[in-house]
């Protein structure tokens, strides 16, 4: 497969799952802000600071409102991270690798772009949001579905999925990043109505908040979030789930290909880091500095694929 | 009404209505309801559109992809009258191969004053990097396309001839899987020759051609300037089929004599590379040195024998217009037969008779530019107005070496299906003939392109032309 290629289906997967998540950031955010919160700016605010996008967002816009959050994060394409601009990205990146991908993945990628440029014609109201929300989280599932459903399990398959991991992980680290300071065990706010609405929030944004009580009986903890979101592998958005996918599939690429590279032992190690560990001595180490490294590690290991499989020469 | 009267209909010129070609299909379309045939007609487009088979036109930000419209009415060519033309289109293929083997070497058709030496020496078309060269089994027009049209029962001309990179294979692949998904009834009554060998065949051809120096199976690669390329998605479409990869420049780069492509585990070498790039932009060391789209060395790799390059750098010249005014003269100097298909008549405006004559006659004639392409640069007298008319002839005049007029050929028309039911439009035909050391393979067909305005003889996609899909029948 070409380095190009290779690069390209990991960027396809990538933008497609930052679609998705941006969507479930801003669903969080909508619903708090509308019904808990008693100061919504500062929960737009902290949604625009979850998707890293806080510099261009204050360079365009003054106020935090609903309209001016959404605007940005769905359908400016001034904002390389806006739904609609990594929807585009995804679709030329398809196009880039349309030799590599099934007719149903290329149909879905295709169709999904379609159906999103069409959707953000006209701004955004916010009685539609949540129908225009699920268009996006349903059309990404398609993608992926078709993408399971059709693709032979060969390198294009491990690249997709690394991809996938890669951004995925990213996502949830930056999501508990802003917020970790609202799972410190700190005795003042443990158990207040502040705190509630926090965790609901993190929880909402990776779509965990029913799978959490499924897991916990309703016991709504820091350590307990905390753990669920780090720690339990079962739950495909946490930073297990994520280490430990990119790991399989570069060590199926490195089977496949019989070589290893740098890159392999490099996520061999982000994964240990939820191995062997318990949620006490990450909140010992310092759970901001814990995310920080994670954040960081991550980043270091997508470089580290694009230069091992030759992505840009 | 009166006007079209005059061209020849392809489906209902003949004595009881319809053409025999067009018997069955008449038969099959008399029973069908409009409603049912406009829906199918939305839902091709809807199916081109989501399939991605779009082109890009140059200069038009706002509206960047744009489908080519198909109309669901075939193009129906009986056996017979394709025999004639697949063996008058190889006849001209096999003169245009050795007319170029013949000029890049001993030139005795120069010599021999059949073509004059200017036309060839002073032509940007001409490379003088590829004199003395003998490309791989000596093929240099890997894939043609020729234009041919129609104006009456037993008249086909051949427009012109496209031996650089022809475009519109995938829409005649793609206008067929589109009939065969709306319409399946009707190939169970109507046998057509198949087309879907194409990607097999070309593969097969390209392989053929591979240099001596390769061991084992022969690595085929199709490079592509990039998904911005007005013809992307033919391009991604073709090394999809053939299951070969799709390259760019910068993917590419000489590894110890041979060109080699990067790839997840390192560079492996390619035997033949089909480019859908310009000899331009091809090798910025022997060519446009600001070519971001080529390969650094290609040329001299090419030289060594290391590489196929399909089609050769340097057959442009084949399709240059003034030289296509000699092609009768070129095929019967290399096969010793008359040509089978016939030339539309041209003046070159290069000898001072000819312009004067066109000079004088400009609004009954087309006038092309020689290096001329896309309909682009071109004049169509009896549509130009007094305004276009004379600034055009102030044109020739600066220039006349750059230009060949023709008569206003009488196009034969096809019926497109509108809104009111059938209505008369001009085609024109690009059959695809693959060249290899083995033989010459037309695919039986081809792509019909169609003027969509009523009375309008421009065909071309870029200005408005539409597609249909091509039968050539079965005994």
């Amino acid at each position: 497969m070409l380095g190009k290629t290779a690069g390209g289906l990991y960027w396809m997967f990538r933008n497609l799952e930052r679609s998705e998540n941006t969507a479930r950031l801003l669903e969080a955010g909508f619903r708090i802000a509308l019904t808990r919160s008693s100061d919504p700016a500062s929960e737009w605010k902290s949604v625009v600071t979850t998707a890293s996008v806080s510099n261009a967002f204050a360079a365009k816009h003054d106020s935090y409102t609903a309209e001016t959050v959404v605007d940005f994060l769905l359908r400016d394409k001034s904002n390389p991270s806006s739904v609609l601009s990594v929807i585009e990205s995804a679709r030329t990146n398809a196009r880039m690798v349309r030799t590599d991908l099934t007719t149903e993945v290329w149909t879905a990628v295709n169709d999904n772009w379609m159906a999103l440029s069409d959707a953000f014609k006209r701004p955004i109201r916010l009685t539609e949001l949540p129908k225009v929300l699920g268009l996006v989280r349903q059309q990404s599932a398609l993608v992926r579905g078709a993408l399971h459903g059709t693709m032979l399990r060969n390198d294009a398959y491990d690249f997709a999925q690394i991809g996938t991991a890669i951004e995925r992980a990213d996502n949830t680290a930056r999501i508990l990043d802003v917020k970790y300071y609202t799972l410190l065990p700190s005795a003042s706010f443990v158990g207040s109505p502040l705190d509630n609405v926090q965790w609901e929030t993190i929880l909402r944004s990776v779509s965990a908040h029913r799978a959490f009580r499924w897991l916990n009986d309703d016991d709504m903890t820091s350590a307990n979030i905390a753990e669920f979101l780090i720690l339990d592998a079962r739950f495909p958005r946490s930073l297990a789930f994520c280490a430990k996918s990119a790991l399989e599939n570069l060590d199926y690429l490195a089977k496949d290909y019989g070589a290893r590279s740098p890159c392999h032992d490099m996520a061999q190690a982000l994964r240990q880091k939820q191995r062997d560990r318990d949620i006490a001595s990450i909140f010992d180490y310092g759970l901001h500095e814990y995310i920080s490294d994670f954040i960081k590690e991550n980043n270091a290991l997508g470089l580290q694929i694009e230069l091992d499989y030759r992505f840009n020469g | 009404m009166d006007e079209e009267k005059q061209h020849f209909d392809e489906m209902h010129s003949g004595q009881t209505g319809v053409r025999l070609p067009y018997s069955d299909y008449q038969a099959w379309f008399g029973n069908e309801d409009a409603a049912r045939l406009s829906k199918k007609s939305k839902e091709a487009e809807a199916f081109f559109r989501q399939t991605g088979i779009t082109f890009n036109v140059y200069g038009q930000a706002a509206a960047q992809e744009r489908l080519i419209p198909f109309d669901l009415v075939p193009r129906i060519l009986s056996n017979r009258e394709w025999t004639k033309l697949s063996k008058g289109i190889e006849q001209r293929v096999r003169a245009i191969n050795a007319f170029l083997h013949d000029i890049y070497n001993r030139q005795e058709i120069l010599r021999a004053g059949r073509v004059p030496v200017e036309l060839v020496a002073q032509n940007d078309a001409f490379l003088p990097q590829m004199m003395g060269m003998s490309p791989p089994g000596n093929v240099y027009t890997h894939i043609v396309g020729t234009d041919v049209v129609r104006t009456g029962e037993n008249d086909f001309f051949v427009l012109e001839d496209n031996a650089r990179t022809p475009s519109g294979v995938s829409y005649m692949l793609e206008n067929r899987e589109t009939m065969l998904q709306m319409f399946p009834e009707l190939f169970q009554k109507i046998k057509v020759k198949p087309v879907s060998n194409y990607p097999k065949n070309l593969r097969r051809s390209l392989a053929a051609c591979a240099p001596s120096s390769c061991r084992g199976k022969p690595t085929v690669a199709v490079l592509t300037p990039g998904i911005f390329n007005s013809a992307y998605f033919e391009h991604s479409f073709l090394a999809d089929q053939m299951g070969v990869e799709l390259v760019e420049g910068h993917d590419l780069r000489v590894v110890d004599g041979h060109i080699a492509m990067r790839t997840t585990r390192g560079y492996k070498v390619i035997d033949v590379l089909y480019r859908r790039v310009d000899d331009d932009f091809l090798d910025p060391l022997n060519f446009n040195p600001d070519s971001m789209l080529g390969v650094p060395g290609i040329m001299d790799v090419y030289r060594a024998g290391n590489i196929t390059i399909a089609n050769a750098p340097g057959t442009g010249i084949a399709d240059d217009k003034a030289i296509y005014s000699y092609m009768p003269d070129i095929i019967e100097f290399y096969t010793g037969e008359e040509a089978i298909l016939k030339n539309v008549p041209t003046y070159r405006c290069s000898e001072p008779d000819s312009l004067q004559y066109v000079l004088d006659n400009l609004a009954e004639l087309v006038v092309k530019e020689v290096h001329g392409s896309g309909g682009y640069g071109m004049l169509v007298g009896p549509a130009a107005s007094k305004k276009e008319l004379s600034a055009f002839a102030a044109k020739l005049k600066r220039k006349p070496r750059n230009y060949i007029a023709q008569p206003t050929l009488s196009l034969s028309t096809v019926p497109i299906f509108t809104k009111k039911g059938l209505a008369p439009r001009h085609v024109d035909l690009r059959p695809f003939a693959l060249m290899s050391p083995g033989g010459i393979d037309i695919t039986p067909g081809g792509l019909t392109r169609v003027a969509l305005k009523a009375g309008s003889l421009v065909v071309n996609s870029s200005q408005g032309g539409g597609t249909k899909d091509t039968w050539v029948l079965e005994d």
